[in-house]
C-alpha cells in the first residue's frame, strides 16, 4: 500500500470509522462565515476531512475551490467536490493540477445536478466528462499525462504530477439500484478509491445495497443529510431521486415540539449512523448549514 | 427525420413586417411530416399573415408554395413562384432548407418560420421525440440502440447518474432515463456486459466542436468532374 496522500486517506487505511462533514460557499463573497462555522464546528479529530461543494444544485456561488484553500489555512482538511456540468475538460484537469498546486489532495467526482434544476436554467450544460471521465482524467494526470494528445500522437507530458484520493459517489436507496451498483463498479475500475453516498434513512435498505456491492473493494462513507423539518422531509421524498426518508422518521419530526427539532434532529442522524457503522467504513455528515450540531451527532452516535 | 415546430406568430410578425409581397415557402419533406412546415401548414399561413395585416393596417401580401425538399437543388426547378418577384421569403423548412435557399437566391431575404428542434421520430400520434444528436461517432452498437448522447439530459456515457427516479429523468417526468431505458434493453438482450464496459471520455471534434461538418464522397465529384468536360 503506498503512503497516504491525506489524513483521509490515512484514516481509511487504518480501517477506522470515518467521519465527513460538508460546507457550501456562499452565493456572494461573504464567504468568512460558513469558514468559521467550519472552524469552530468541524475542525476536531472525529473529523477527518470536509467536502465543499461545487455550485451545489447547479445554483451559482462561490467556488469549491476557493473554499477547500480557505479551509486548509486554517487547518481543516478538504474534499474537493468537482462536478462536470459545467467546465469541460481543459477547465477540469487546470483546477486539478491548481487544486494540487494549493495543497488540495481529495477529490470527490460528480455529474452534478442539471443546469435546469438551478436558478441559471439558461445556461449552456457541459458534461464534456462524465463523473467517470473526471476519475479517468484523474488517474492519467497521476500518471504524469493529460487528456490530450502531441504530434506524435503520444499522452501530454505533465512538468510535475499530482497524487490525489479519488473519491465517487453513489445512490443506495435509487428505485432500481443494478445500474447505481453497475456505474459504481466502472467508477472503481477508473480509480475511485473511497465513495461517499446520496442521504440515507432506511438501514435496511442501506444493508440490502451494501449485500449487492460487497465485490467493490472501497470504503463506503454513508451519507447523512440533517432533516431540519419534517417539511424538508417531506419535500426530498417528493423531489429528491433516491432519497427516502421513512414515515416513522418524518412523524418523529413531525410530532417534536417547536423549540426541540433540533434535537430531534440530532437523535435521527445520531441513530442513522450508531445503526448502519457495522455495514460500512464511516458516515459523510451533510449538515447543510447546521455545522453547530455535527459535534453533538458524532456524541450521540459514540463515535468520540 | 428533422422535427420543428412553427415560431410564434409574433415573431414571425415582427421579421416579415418591413417587407410588402412575401413568399410563405413549405417543403414537402421532414416538416411536412411533423405538420409544421409543409404546403398545407403554408397556405394556412399565408392567410394567417394577410388576415394579420389587414388587421394591423401592414402592407404585407403573402402567397405561398411548397417544394419537395429545401435541401436539394434538384427540386428548386419545382417552384411554382420566382422568390426573385417577392419581397421576402418566410421558409417553413428547418433551418437546412433556410440556409440552403438562401444561398440559391442571394439576392432575396429567406426569413425562418420555424424553430428547428431535434432529429427525431414520431413516438405515438402527435408526439414526436429526439432520437439521435448528429454527434458524428455512433454509439448504438452498445447501448441497446437507444442513444445516450441524445436521450440522457447529460449526455452521460458510462450509465444513469443519481437523478434517476422510477425511470424518469431529474429535469422532467416527461422525459424517460435513457439509462434506465439502456439498462432495460440490455438487460432483455442478455448483454448487460455491455452497460459494465468502461467506456472512454466522448471524442466531441466529431460532434460540433471543431466547427462546421461536411462529407465528402470523392468518387461521386469526380464523375461529375468527367461529365462536364
Amino acid at each position: 500500500m503506498s503512503a497516504p496522500v491525506s489524513k483521509l486517506q490515512a484514516t481509511l487505511q487504518a480501517g477506522q470509522f470515518v467521519v465527513t462533514a460538508e460546507i457550501g460557499p456562499p452565493k456572494g463573497t461573504n464567504i468568512e462565515p460558513a469558514i468559521h462555522e467550519a472552524e469552530k464546528y468541524l475542525k476536531r479529530d472525529s473529523i477527518a476531512a470536509v467536502n465543499v461543494t461545487d455550485i451545489q444544485t447547479a445554483v451559482m456561488r462561490a467556488s469549491s475551490l476557493v473554499g477547500c484553500k480557505l479551509l486548509l489555512d486554517r487547518g481543516i482538511e478538504p474534499v474537493l467536490q468537482m462536478v462536470t456540468r459545467d467546465r469541460n475538460r481543459l477547465a477540469l484537469q487546470s483546477d486539478l493540477l491548481s487544486a494540487y498546486i494549493l495543497g488540495i489532495r481529495n477529490v470527490l467526482a460528480l455529474t452534478g445536478d442539471h443546469v435546469t434544476m438551478g436558478d441559471h436554467p439558461g445556461a449552456k450544460a457541459v458534461y464534456d466528462l462524465d463523473s467517470v471521465g473526471l476519475i479517468q482524467a484523474m488517474s492519467n494526470l497521476e500518471k504524469g499525462t493529460d487528456m490530450g494528445l502531441d504530434m506524435k500522437g503520444n499522452p501530454n507530458k505533465l512538468d510535475g504530477s499530482p497524487a490525489f484520493l479519488k473519491g465517487c459517489v453513489v445512490t443506495p436507496c435509487a428505485d432500481c439500484v443494478e445500474p447505481q451498483i453497475i456505474k459504481l463498479e466502472k467508477k472503481v475500475e477508473a480509480g475511485a478509491q473511497f465513495c461517499q453516498t446520496q442521504a440515507v434513512y432506511d438501514p435496511a435498505a442501506f444493508e440490502k445495497f451494501m449485500k449487492q456491492a460487497e465485490h467493490i473493494r472501497v470504503p463506503v462513507l454513508v451519507g447523512i443529510v440533517v432533516l431540519k423539518s419534517a417539511g424538508m422531509a417531506r419535500y426530498m421524498n417528493a423531489n429528491v431521486p433516491g432519497v427516502v426518508v421513512p414515515k416513522a422518521i418524518l412523524k418523529e419530526l413531525a410530532d417534536a415540539p417547536k423549540d426541540g427539532v433540533q434535537k430531534k434532529s440530532v437523535e435521527i442522524s445520531a441513530g442513522l449512523i450508531r445503526d448502519m457503522k457495522p455495514m460500512c467504513q464511516g458516515a459523510h455528515i451533510m449538515p447543510l448549514g447546521w455545522d453547530h450540531l455535527v459535534p453533538q451527532i458524532i456524541e450521540h452516535a459514540a463515535l468520540l | 427525420m428533422i422535427v420543428a415546430e412553427r415560431k410564434p406568430l409574433e415573431e414571425i410578425l415582427g421579421t416579415v413586417t418591413p417587407y410588402g409581397k412575401v413568399l410563405v415557402l413549405g417543403c414537402g419533406s421532414c416538416v411536412t411530416v411533423c405538420l409544421s412546415g409543409g404546403e398545407k401548414q403554408a397556405e394556412e399561413l399565408a392567410v394567417i399573415l394577410n388576415l394579420a395585416a389587414r388587421q394591423k393596417g401592414l402592407k404585407l401580401q403573402a402567397e405561398f408554395d411548397c417544394i419537395m425538399r429545401q435541401c436539394d437543388k434538384e427540386f428548386v426547378a419545382n417552384l411554382k413562384k420566382d422568390p426573385k418577384q417577392y419581397d421576402a421569403v418566410l421558409s417553413i423548412a428547418c433551418g437546412v432548407g433556410v440556409g440552403f435557399m438562401s444561398e440559391q437566391f442571394p439576392d432575396v431575404p429567406f426569413l425562418p418560420g420555424l424553430n428547428t428542434t431535434f432529429h427525431g421520430a414520431g413516438s405515438a400520434p402527435g408526439l414526436w421525440k429526439e432520437y439521435c444528436h448528429g454527434c458524428g461517432d455512433c454509439l448504438l452498437a452498445w447501448t441497446g440502440g437507444i442513444c445516450p448522447i441524445a436521450r440522457c439530459a447529460k449526455s452521460l456515457i458510462n450509465g444513469t447518474c443519481g437523478g434517476t427516479k422510477e425511470g424518469k429523468c431529474e429535469v422532467s417526468k416527461d422525459i424517460d432515463c435513457a439509462w434506465y431505458l439502456i439498462y432495460k434493453r440490455l438487460e432483455q438482450l442478455g448483454r448487460l456486459d455491455q452497460y459494465r464496459k468502461l467506456r472512454p471520455p466522448v471524442h466531441w471534434g466529431k460532434d460540433r466542436s471543431a466547427g462546421p461538418r461536411r462529407l465528402t464522397h470523392k468518387e461521386l465529384a469526380e464523375i461529375q468532374e468527367v461529365t462536364k468536360q
